[in-house]
């Protein structure tokens, strides 16, 4: 309860007392007082709205004592903006003029509601190195004078780009993470999931955002079938998610401009139509890519169109799509994956397993690496049986 | 808020008088600060002497060491300034993304520190 209603609380406080420390100071006050009263006098009917009420209270304490150590340093509250103030503290937390590793945490910690040590431990870094970079950024904001307001609409859109870049990298982070433990990842997809549809609430006409967080909804939904790094062609489709991939199909029609997360969303959803791999639309996730690639030439955006190919007209014309890539993509794992896969379809198993072994070396996530290893043992179990012929029998025997 | 818009420029590429471009630039300037006027927007500023103009001074051991040129040597270097009184970051950024300057080199955003507000605080 406490994390959801955590954001909206600072978001009131930071309104008033425009200092991020003071602001969580006030609020950490408003729960040692629940501590202390809730045991006693019993919980109270709206506890959201009781620490809300005590956290107040102590900004406006705060403020009348700096009142009269500065007075001529005080700025008068603005007038109460009315769209919720969790979607201000989102783009103040998402500033361009804040390093993006300092947007992600920022944002984790005021909104998302984790803590220091569990974003630490999310993006694999250390607990003093990560306060330090919160509180580095807290300080920026005040000292540089970052608003604090949603963008006039000339840089809205630029600045919800901003926004969404931070979600999605930090949902990315959760689905996709090097490492860490399963339960931080989860947590940064769930942080990730609930703060897009929150975005989505409060803007819903802004396309993109309908966009990322379909893109959200249909990733999200197929995660109970790719524990063990299963791809998409060997997922069991019966462990999807239905009620998030029926949210997933609600929010894409909300998202009709067709922008990039949009085109994302709607790739994904496209592969989630479909019942049995083999069913896959591929040609209308080509004609996706297509589009998606028409806003910015990309090499990885690039390599997933190739896989569509590849899927669409046959692993020949996959290879040659591929082609052309190398140089952009060497140190890319998914890249010598994709040329591996293509290989084997083709029959070309020593090209194959070159490929997949060049995979292989450049793979850091534990789970894709299993994957790739299956493959490997896979293609040398094949090629070490004796090759199809009218004499098998005589073909086993002059193995040892 | 005030801030410090310091231009930094590549004298490579900066149009200096006589070179072509330089006409443009000038009037951009003009423009700008015509602009700033305008909008009410409190400033001051001023272009800078190249580094090659430049004394540095040091105190060490209470003694005045004076060295010929610049503290740090770069590619870029510090041409000229703006200070302007900004309601926040933003505008400050908007008026940074605005001087010509920024073109042929890059302009740093510095707020300027409130020495009130640091006592107090």
């Amino acid at each position: 309860m406490i994390r959801q209603e955590r954001g909206r609380i600072l978001a009131g406080l930071l309104r008033i007392l425009r200092d991020f420390q003071l602001a969580e100071d006030c609020f950490a006050e408003a729960l040692e007082a629940a501590a202390r009263e809730w045991p006693a006098k019993g919980m109270p009917r709206v506890p959201g709205a009781w620490l809300n009420k005590v956290a107040r209270r102590k900004a406006f304490d705060c403020l009348r004592r700096k009142k009269v150590r500065q007075r001529r340093q005080l700025v008068a509250p603005p007038v109460c903006d009315p769209l919720d103030e969790r979607l201000t503290l989102m783009f103040t937390c998402c500033h361009p003029a804040l390093s993006m590793e300092a947007r992600v945490a920022l944002t984790l910690r005021t909104l998302g509601g984790l803590t220091t040590p569990e974003i630490a431990r999310a993006f694999l870094v250390g607990e003093s190195t990560m306060a330090q970079r919160i509180v580095r950024a807290q300080r920026k904001i005040q000292d540089a004078g970052i608003p604090y307001r949603v963008p006039p609409p000339e840089q809205l859109e630029e600045r919800l780009e901003g926004v969404l870049a931070v979600l999605y990298l930090i949902f990315n982070e959760g689905y996709w993470a090097s490492s860490g433990s399963e339960m931080v990842r989860l947590n940064l997809c769930h942080n990730a999931l609930d703060l897009a549809e929150l975005l989505h609430e409060l803007m819903p006409r802004a396309s993109e955002v309908a966009g990322l967080y379909a893109l959200m909804l249909f990733q999200h939904a197929r995660s109970p079938a790719r524990a063990d790094g299963q791809t998409l062609e060997e997922q069991d489709r019966s462990l999807w998610d239905t009620a998030l991939l029926e949210r997933g199909v609600a929010a894409l029609a909300a998202a009709r401009e067709g922008g990039p997360y949009s085109l994302q969303a709607a790739i994904a959803g496209v592969h989630c139509a479909a019942r049995r791999s083999e069913e896959t639309n591929w040609t209308a996730i080509r004609r996706l890519y297509d589009m998606l690639l028409a806003f910015g030439a990309n090499p990885v955006v690039e390599l997933n169109r190739a896989v569509a190919v590849g899927m669409e007209k046959g692993p020949a014309a996959g290879l040659d799509a591929v082609q052309g890539l190398e140089s952009a993509l060497q140190d890319y794992a998914l890249l010598w994956a994709t040329r591996a896969d293509f290989h084997r379809r083709s029959g070309q198993l020593t090209e194959a397993f070159q490929a997949y072994e060049r995979a292989l070396a450049l793979e850091e996530n534990e789970v894709a690496r299993r994957f790739l290893l299956r493959r490997l043992a896979e293609i040398a179990h094949e090629q070490s049986l004796p090759p199809a012929g009218p004499t098998p029998g005589a073909a086993r025997s002059a193995q040892p | 808020m005030q801030y410090m818009l310091i231009i930094h420029n590549d004298p490579e590429i900066h149009p200096r008088p006589g070179m072509k471009g330089f006409e443009e630039l000038l009037a951009g300037y003009m423009a700008f600060n015509k602009d700033l006027e305008a909008r009410g927007i409190k400033f001051s500023g001023d272009p800078l002497e190249p580094p090659t103009s430049a004394t540095t001074v040091r105190i060490r051991n209470g003694k005045q060491v004076l060295t010929d040129g610049p503290f740090a040597e770069t590619k870029e270097w510090m041409s000229g300034y703006y200070l302007v009184e900004c309601q926040d970051l933003d505008q400050a950024l908007e008026l940074a993304a605005r001087i010509p300057g920024a073109q042929f080199g890059s302009v740093e955003v510095r707020p300027v520190m409130s020495m009130m507000a640091k006592s107090a605080g």
